[in-house]
C-alpha cells in the first residue's frame, strides 16, 4: 500500500497560467442540440474554457507561471536543484520537456531534471515525488511544472470530451523548512486501462490511418491520436474510489472532515465533485471550484484550483486535503498542513 | 428490494419527463429526455440508494427498468 508520510517539507509558493483565447461551452451548438446546451453546461459546470494556440504547448503556459513565481518570491534560479515536468502533453517524445525548461529558465546545469506522465492524477504523484526528493540530503529546492493541453489531443467533434477540456500550466516550490506532517496515498487499478486511451503509440504503430479522422461510438468523431474517454465508467470507477480514498487517508490521520480548511478535487466536473460533497458530508464553502471558468484541465485542475481560488486563504496554518483521479486507472489523495503558503493569482499567457 | 421503489428513483431523476410514462417495461432510452449525463445519474443514484457499482456496459446492456433493476438486485449485498 502506498501510504506515504513527510515532515520538514511543504509547498512555499504556487501559480498558475492559461491561455489568453476564451471558449464558451454556449457556442456547442454545431456539436449539442441547442435545446440541450443549456442543461449539459449546468450539469458539468462548465461555462468557459482557455483553449492554447497551436504554437503554444503546455511547457510553454509552465514556463511563464515558473518565471512568474521566482519574480514573485525572489528565488534565485542557482538555489533550484531538481525540476519535474508532469505532463502528458508534452513537447516532444525525445527529449523529455524538462531539459527543454531547465535551460529556458536559466536553471544550473547541476539540476536534476526529468518528466512524469500520468492521467488527471498526476499532480498528486508529481507532488509526492517532489515531497521525496526534497526530503533527501543533497535536494532542498524543487520545482514542479505540471501542465497540460488536452486541446491538442481531443477531438472536437466529440461530444464527450471537447465540452469538458481546457488548458493550463502550473508551477509549484516545493522545499525543506518548518513545515508539519503530510502523508499521501497513491492507488492504481489498470484492468482500466480502456477507459481513457489514446490508441497510437508504440503498442498500436502510428501510421497515416491513425490520422484519419472516424465516427466512432455515439457519433462521435476522432482519430487515433485521440483522447477516447467512457464517461460511465470513469463516472462509476470515481464516485466508488474516490470519496472512500479521502476517508481513508483522513482516517489514517485521525482527522475528519471537519478537520479540513480546504478540499481540493480534480476539477473533473461539477455533477461529479457535487457528488463527492455530499457523500463525504463536507461544508461546500471548503471546497473551491474553478471549474466554471477553467473546464476540467486534466492533472494541473488541483495546483489551478489553488491559484484561482485560495489566494491568500493559505496564511498561517492550514489543513488541506488535494485529491484526483483519472487515466490508468489511477487515484489518490493527499493531507498538507500548509503553512503560509504563497499563492499567486492565475495570469494569462 | 422492491421494483416500485426503484422505479420512483429512477423516474425522480427525471425533470421534464412525466413520471407516469416510466413503468417497469419502459425503454429508458427512447425516452426523449434521455441522456449520457442522465445515465451518470443512474449510476450515481444506484450508488446511494443501493451501494451497488454499477457499469457503463450494464447501463448500455439493458433496455428497460427493470432490466435495471435486475441487476441491481442481483448484487445487492
Amino acid at each position: 500500500m502506498a501510504s506515504i508520510h513527510f515532515n520538514g517539507v511543504g509547498i512555499k509558493a504556487l501559480c498558475a497560467c492559461v491561455p489568453r483565447d476564451v471558449v464558451y461551452n454556449k457556442d456547442l451548438g454545431y456539436l449539442i442540440p441547442e435545446e440541450e446546451i443549456e442543461k449539459v453546461i449546468s450539469n458539468i459546470g462548465i461555462i468557459e474554457r482557455r483553449i492554447a494556440p497551436d504554437d503554444v504547448t503546455a511547457s510553454d503556459l509552465c514556463y511563464k507561471a515558473a518565471l512568474q513565481l521566482m519574480a514573485e518570491n525572489d528565488i534565485d534560479p542557482e538555489s533550484i536543484d531538481l525540476l519535474l515536468f508532469m505532463s502528458q502533453t508534452q513537447d516532444y517524445r525525445i527529449p523529455a520537456t524538462s531539459c527543454v525548461l531547465q535551460n529556458r529558465l536559466g536553471l544550473p546545469k547541476t539540476t536534476m531534471c526529468f518528466d512524469i506522465s500520468l492521467g488527471c492524477s498526476g499532480y498528486l504523484y508529481a507532488l509526492s515525488t517532489a515531497f521525496a526528493y526534497a526530503s533527501l540530503p543533497g535536494i532542498n529546492r524543487v520545482l514542479l511544472l505540471d501542465g497540460e493541453t488536452f486541446s491538442k489531443i481531443v477531438n472536437r467533434r466529440d461530444k464527450v470530451d471537447w465540452p469538458l477540456y481546457g488548458d493550463a500550466g502550473t508551477a509549484t516550490l516545493v522545499e525543506k523548512g518548518d513545515y508539519g506532517p503530510s502523508s499521501f496515498l497513491l492507488n492504481t487499478d489498470g484492468s482500466g486501462e480502456n477507459t481513457l486511451k489514446i490508441h497510437a503509440g508504440m503498442r498500436n504503430s502510428i501510421t497515416p490511418q491513425s490520422c484519419v479522422e472516424r465516427e466512432q461510438e455515439d457519433g462521435n468523431i476522432r482519430n487515433d491520436l485521440e483522447v477516447f474517454m467512457d464517461g460511465m465508467d470513469v463516472f462509476n470507477f470515481a464516485i466508488s474510489k474516490v470519496p472512500r480514498c479521502v476517508k481513508q487517508l483522513l482516517a489514517d490521520a485521525e482527522k475528519t472532515v471537519d478537520d479540513v480548511d480546504y478540499l481540493v478535487f480534480h476539477q473533473a466536473n461539477r455533477f461529479m465533485m457535487d457528488f463527492f460533497v455530499k457523500k463525504l458530508k463536507i461544508n461546500p464553502e471548503r471546497v473551491p471550484y474553478c471549474i466554471g471558468k477553467y473546464g476540467n484541465t486534466s492533472s494541473s485542475s488541483v495546483p489551478l484550483t489553488i491559484s484561482s481560488e485560495l489566494v491568500g486563504k493559505l496564511d498561517g496554518t492550514k489543513n488541506v486535503v488535494l485529491s484526483a483521479f483519472g487515466a490508468g486507472l489511477s487515484w489518490g489523495a493527499a493531507l498538507l498542513q500548509m503553512h503560509d503558503c504563497k499563492v499567486s493569482p492565475v495570469i494569462e499567457y | 428490494m422492491n421494483l416500485n421503489q426503484f422505479i420512483e428513483h429512477f423516474a425522480d431523476l427525471f425533470d421534464e419527463t412525466d413520471h407516469d410514462l416510466i413503468k417497469a417495461d419502459t425503454c429508458f432510452k427512447d425516452l426523449e429526455e434521455w441522456s449520457s449525463l442522465l445515465a451518470l445519474s443512474v449510476i450515481a443514484m444506484i450508488d446511494e440508494e443501493y451501494d451497488v457499482e454499477f457499469k457503463g456496459d450494464d447501463i448500455r446492456g439493458s433496455n428497460t427498468v427493470e432490466a435495471l433493476f435486475n441487476i441491481v438486485k442481483s448484487r445487492v449485498g
